[in-house]
């Protein structure tokens, strides 16, 4: 109603990400999770300078265990990312203001990215003050740091198109913890699993990228495993957000 | 500018919207008006979409809502006050809208106070808000796109009769300046008093549409005299069709003013003489309502 009529345009990607970020951490669970997973990352180092030998005390290994731990609960936010505009009944805001559906995951999955890499970051940063303090090894390969970069990634878009699959924050949290540990005992007990898990198995072919010992045949194992755990529950909750009512 | 055409919704077997069409325009405010569970709230989210319709279309601005670029930037929207996350505050609430829609968050206190949401309570959880403060807030949020549309799902439900009178004030005064307002209630005293079109839906259908003034339009005239009888056939004599209540006084088919003259001219002393009360949508609700109540 404004004299001057504006043609109003497309809220731009950049700025849909930022309001996702700030949705994962303007919320009491939100800011928690982030900061417990600060925590975790610092409390394993200085565990580390407290009982570790000398082997463990450098930076690359120190890298390789916050790596580990941060990968724990980091991907529990952007699952909550998804999941809470279906517990918290958000969704029918959300997408009255942007009712291009897809616009809004591409939104949650870069906000998650950018956790991923922040996280990625703190780990990098927590390891360097550590080994300071140390006084270790400094050498570290830059693929290392690339592949411990990624396997957060994997964790985090694991859980977040998990959460978009099943749209429901308590069940996706125990099927993503549950889920990979049923498969893992699966491949164990049934004969003639165990060579092929490599392909699916999530502990088995994300390993050697958390450890950054990544080779060959091993790259094609994570992206197959990659494209089971994220792509598909992505692509089902996709189409199921896109004929999905929203209430 | 609202358009709904043709407009069905089913859930397996039950049709809970059933073949409607009704349009809003600008400098207007339609109340929807239906009891709970006769496909208002559905028929909303549709022209929202957010739910897919069986059949039909709906158009805001002239085009389908999903079409909208940006559409907070020209339709206000409230379906639900309480589906908000508990755990922000209210401030917090409106600053993600002002960020999505791209809109200065110097807005966000401004539509605080316009709401009457205090700076206390715009900095409480919205988990604490009673569902009148939640629903200042949904306006507020409605609001922030400076929109030419608004759709609102039950605004006045929990507000106090100052909120209701404040909700009144704010949205006839957006419909004064062009814009087009469209709100359900389940309550007709509540629509009544805001709205100037109404649209009467019940079990799916439309039941009556028009401007309030006609539906609400006095169904006749209610005239009493000292003398009843001398007044009946007066009036039959006139050839004006009049039925007796047992109270003694006659529904009339004829205004007022006619009632008024001819009983001056017949020289009888009258008691009481005015419009009949609207009957007609009250009756219709009535019975819309109770049978909800039947079915419950």
């Amino acid at each position: 109603m404004s004299a001057v009529a504006v043609a109003p345009t497309r809220p731009p990607l950049q700025r849909l990400t930022g309001v996702e970020l700030r949705k994962s951490v303007d919320t009491r669970a939100g800011f928690w999770l982030l900061l417990l997973n600060a925590l975790v990352v610092v409390a394993v180092v200085v565990l580390v300078l407290a009982v570790g030998n000398d082997e463990d005390q450098t930076f690359a290994s120190m890298f390789g265990d916050t790596i580990g731990v941060a990968s724990i609960l980091l991907p529990i936010v952007g699952l909550l990312l998804v999941t809470s505009e279906w517990s918290q009944r958000t969704a029918l805001t959300t997408f009255t203001l942007v009712p291009e559906r897809g616009r809004v995951v591409l939104a949650k999955v870069l906000a998650g990215c950018g956790l991923a890499l922040a996280a990625t970051v703190i780990c990098l940063v927590s390891a360097a003050i550590g080994n300071l303090i140390a006084g270790g090894s400094w050498e570290i390969e830059l693929s290392h740091i690339g592949e411990g970069a990624l396997y957060e990634l994997f964790g985090m878009l694991g859980a977040l198109a998990l959460g978009l699959l099943l749209m429901h924050s308590a069940l996706a949290i125990v099927t993503y913890f549950v889920l990979p540990t049923v498969v893992g005992i699966v491949v164990e007990v049934v004969p003639g699993l165990d060579d092929p898990a490599k392909w699916f198995e999530p502990t088995r072919s994300t390993t050697p990228v958390s450890e950054g010992t990544v080779n060959g045949m091993e790259w094609a194992y994570f992206g197959v495993t990659a494209a089971i755990w994220i792509g598909i529950p992505l692509v089902l909750g996709l189409l199921r957000l896109a004929r999905h009512e929203l209430k | 500018m609202i358009e709904v055409q043709d407009l069905s919704k089913r859930y397996g077997s039950q049709l809970a919207v059933n073949d409607i069409s009704f349009r809003c325009e600008p400098g207007t405010i339609t109340g929807f008006l239906g009891p709970n569970g006769a496909g208002k709230s559905t028929t909303l989210r549709m022209i929202c979409g957010l739910t897919p319709p069986t059949a039909g279309t709906t158009a805001v601005l002239g085009t389908s809502y999903r079409k909208l670029p940006n559409p907070g930037r020209q339709v206000g929207v409230l379906l639900d006050a309480s589906a908000q996350h508990q755990g922000r505050s209210g401030r917090e609430v409106l600053r993600l809208t002002a960020d999505v829609l791209g809109v200065d968050n110097r807005r966000v206190p401004e539509l605080l106070e316009r709401v009457g949401l205090p700076k206390a309570a715009a900095k409480k959880r919205v988990g604490n808000y009673s569902l009148g403060m939640r629903q200042r807030l949904g306006i507020a949020q409605a609001l922030m796109g400076e929109p030419e549309v608004l759709i609102l799902d039950e605004p006045a439900n929990g507000l106090d009769p100052e909120g209701i009178f404040w909700m009144r004030e704010l949205l006839r005064d957006f419909a004064d300046r062009a814009g087009t307002v469209l709100l359900s209630s389940h309550l007709l005293r509540e629509v009544e008093v805001i709205a100037d079109q109404l649209v009467v839906i019940g079990e799916g259908k439309i039941v009556a549409q028009g401007a309030k003034a006609e539906l609400l339009a006095a169904s006749g005239t209610l005239v009493r005299g000292v003398d009843a009888e001398a007044l009946a056939e007066g009036l039959s004599a006139a050839g004006l069709a009049a039925a007796a209540s047992p109270d003694g006084s006659l529904v009339v088919e004829a205004e007022p003013e006619t009632v008024g003259r001819l009983a001056a001219e017949l020289g009888l002393a009258l008691i009481e003489l005015r419009p009949a009360d609207g009957g007609g949508l009250e009756q219709l609700f009535l019975t819309l309502t109770s049978r909800e109540e039947v079915a419950a």
